[in-house]
């Protein structure tokens, strides 16, 4: 370790290892059961400009204010989440959205529970520390 | 030195407007926290979906500005004062300045990218993307080769290249194929975000070496072949324990094998600060007159705290558990507040100093600091237990009860967030004084 040459070596290694993953990662497709349909996808960039993502989470990534929405569209009926996004609740606000938003929401949330569950009571646990569903 | 001291330091202004990032850090923590306690507060006027941008953006602002300034500052100090391309610290803090600062002018107007961390609409990648290339320009400029450069150098480097590439990164669902997957988006969300905290962590950790060394004075450390060995498991956890973040998404599982494996490397830290305890103890004792050293040292106990949180958060079963609830918020903020804003006040005190006549003040805002920020820890932790908890033992408890239930734990948080506020105020307020 202690030559310059013996230093780079391991620091041009090192790079080397990250960019195969990073290129591994970004051809792999994670598998998903269907892709998002156009509404969907609008959901989804509403999702971002509404930024729900500060008090909301999914996989359990995201602010804390508010509950985890990965699987609510298993969770709640249609009705019951369009009723939550037209007023809004003591903590949520209401953002004031039109019927056609409030479909795009819902076909996301659909398709965010189509792509797997983020109950952690669904994992099992395995002795060496890991855990699989 | 002088002239280098004088109001046109750029340097400093970088650490200057840090500071005032930091403060607004604080205001909309506060704001934040109050909502947490008082459900609906302020919830038509300035919600929720505004304040947590405004106060996470402002952290981190707050910590880029002023790791940026430190770099650029004992960098010109190595050479002796000299800085080549001298224009370059103004030309860039004014691009960085002013982008951060319409950042958060953007998110009161409700302009939003909507990502965790850089909730900001993806347009102020390009300033800021110029402005780190230059910085980073700057910085190999000034430097020219790693060859027998001590292990900070080395750091400053890795950090300040890795910092661009997986901030760009991190910009890559604007291409629909990686957007249109949730889980493909969310794995290289977290990926480039766990290398991003990596990239700036050897900015400060190097930081913190030089100035170690400078108050120890000699740089023996810095040549070490033990330092070198902890500089490069630093990057080895750098690119490859991100794993850690998304256990419980439905990625490939080498990821997560991968990620696990490598945060379980990060025990070598943990022993190592373990068996070093009395040495680093006597060293406190020596110098916790000075005051930066006071800093280094507070920062020291919190990498030992956040460390075995981290390991702990890092082994997937007990992850499964932490996930999700307020444990992540605690850990998140114990590491930016207790080791990076410990670490770059002990940065902004070596370049800035103070006047002896504050020497009070700063003496019980660091106290107050460090003892509210144990409480607000531990309130933030034990919330987060409890809503593991419920989520594993009680799942018909609807979401509105449980949250009630954890009130009285919020109540601590924000109240051991005020004073940790009034301490941050008693320290960071003798920064701004003319010193002469
Ligand atoms: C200020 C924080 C906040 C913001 C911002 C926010 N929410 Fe909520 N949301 C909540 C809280 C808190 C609840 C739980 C309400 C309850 O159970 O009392 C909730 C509940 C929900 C629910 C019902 C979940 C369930 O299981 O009952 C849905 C759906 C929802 N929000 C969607 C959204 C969407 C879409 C956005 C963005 C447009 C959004 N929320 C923004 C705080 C927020
Ligand atoms: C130097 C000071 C601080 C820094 C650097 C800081 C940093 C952060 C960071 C990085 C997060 C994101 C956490 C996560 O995603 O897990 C956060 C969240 C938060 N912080 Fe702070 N914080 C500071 C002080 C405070 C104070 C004093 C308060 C309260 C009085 C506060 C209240 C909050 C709240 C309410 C959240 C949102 C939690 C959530 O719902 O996800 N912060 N902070």
């Amino acid at each position: 370790m202690g030559t310059y040459r013996s230093k780079i070596v391991i620091l041009i290694l090192l790079i080397i290892s990250f960019v195969t993953y990073s290129i591994l990662l970004y051809e792999s497709d994670s598998k998903q059961s269907a892709p998002p349909n156009k509404l969907a996808q609008k959901g989804r960039v509403l999702w971002q400009e509404k930024n729900c993502t500060a008090c909301h989470q999914l996989y359990g990534l995201g602010g804390h204010l508010g509950p985890d929405l990965t699987n609510v569209y298993e969770r709640r009926s249609e009705d019951y989440i369009k009723s939550i996004l037209h007023t809004g609740t003591v903590v949520m606000p209401d953002f004031k959205l039109n019927e056609q938003e409030i479909e795009e929401f819902v076909e996301f949330f659909k398709y965010i529970n189509s792509t797997g569950n983020a109950d952690p009571k669904s994992y099992k646990k395995h002795l060496d520390g890991t855990i699989s569903q | 030195m002088e002239q280098f001291r004088s109001n046109r330091d750029y340097t400093i202004i970088f650490i200057k407007a840090g500071l005032l990032f930091l403060l607004s850090t604080l205001l909309f923590g506060l704001l934040g926290a109050l909502e947490y306690v008082i459900p609906g507060f302020l919830k038509d006027v300035f919600t929720f979906e505004k304040i947590r941008p405004l106060h996470v953006s402002s952290a981190i602002f707050w910590i880029l500005t002023c790791a940026i300034g430190g770099v650029l500052f004992y960098v010109r100090e190595e050479h002796n004062g000299i800085f080549k391309l001298p224009n370059f610290p103004k030309i860039i803090f004014f691009i960085l300045a002013i982008t951060f600062s319409s950042i958060l002018v953007s998110y009161i107007f409700g302009i939003f990218g909507g990502r965790e961390y850089w909730e900001f609409d993806p347009i102020f990648t390009i300033p800021i993307s110029i402005g780190w290339g230059l910085f980073i320009y700057a910085f190999i400029t000034n430097m020219k080769t790693l060859k027998n450069q001590p292990v900070y150098i080395w750091m400053w480097f890795t950090g300040a290249v890795f910092f661009l590439f997986t901030y760009l990164e991190s910009n890559s669902w604007i291409l629909p194929q990686i957007r249109n997957n949730l889980v493909k988006d969310m794995t290289i969300q977290w990926k480039s975000y766990g290398s991003l905290v990596g990239a700036w962590n050897q900015l400060i950790y190097g930081t913190s070496i030089y100035l170690m060394d400078k108050i120890a004075g000699d740089k023996k450390y810095s040549f070490s072949k033990i330092a070198f060995a902890l500089y490069f498991l630093g990057v080895f956890n750098l690119m490859f324990n991100w794993g850690h973040h998304v256990y419980l998404l439905p990625t490939h599982a080498y990821v997560k094998h991968i990620g696990y494996l490598v945060s379980m490397t990060e025990l070598v830290l943990f022993g190592r600060i373990i068996y070093l305890w009395r040495s680093s103890l006597s060293t406190a004792k020596r110098n916790f007159h000075i005051v930066p050293f006071k800093f280094l040292f507070a920062a020291d106990v919190w990498v030992f705290l956040t460390l075995a949180l981290a390991i702990l958060m890092s082994i997937p079963v007990l992850n499964l558990y932490m996930h999700g609830t307020h444990i992540i918020v605690g850990h998140t903020m114990g590491a930016t507040i207790g080791i990076n804003t410990m670490l770059l006040l002990a940065f902004a005190y070596d370049i800035i100093g103070f006047r002896k006549n504050d020497s009070k003040k700063i003496y019980y805002g660091y106290w107050t600091i460090n003892l509210s920020l144990i409480i607000f820890w531990i309130s933030l932790i034990v919330a987060g237990v409890m809503k593991a908890y419920y989520q594993f033992n009680m799942p018909e408890m609807s979401y509105g009860v449980m949250i009630n239930q954890l009130w009285p734990w919020f109540l601590l948080f924000l109240t051991s967030g005020i004073c940790m506020i009034i301490g941050f105020v008693l320290v960071i307020f003798p920064l701004f004084k003319n010193k002469n």
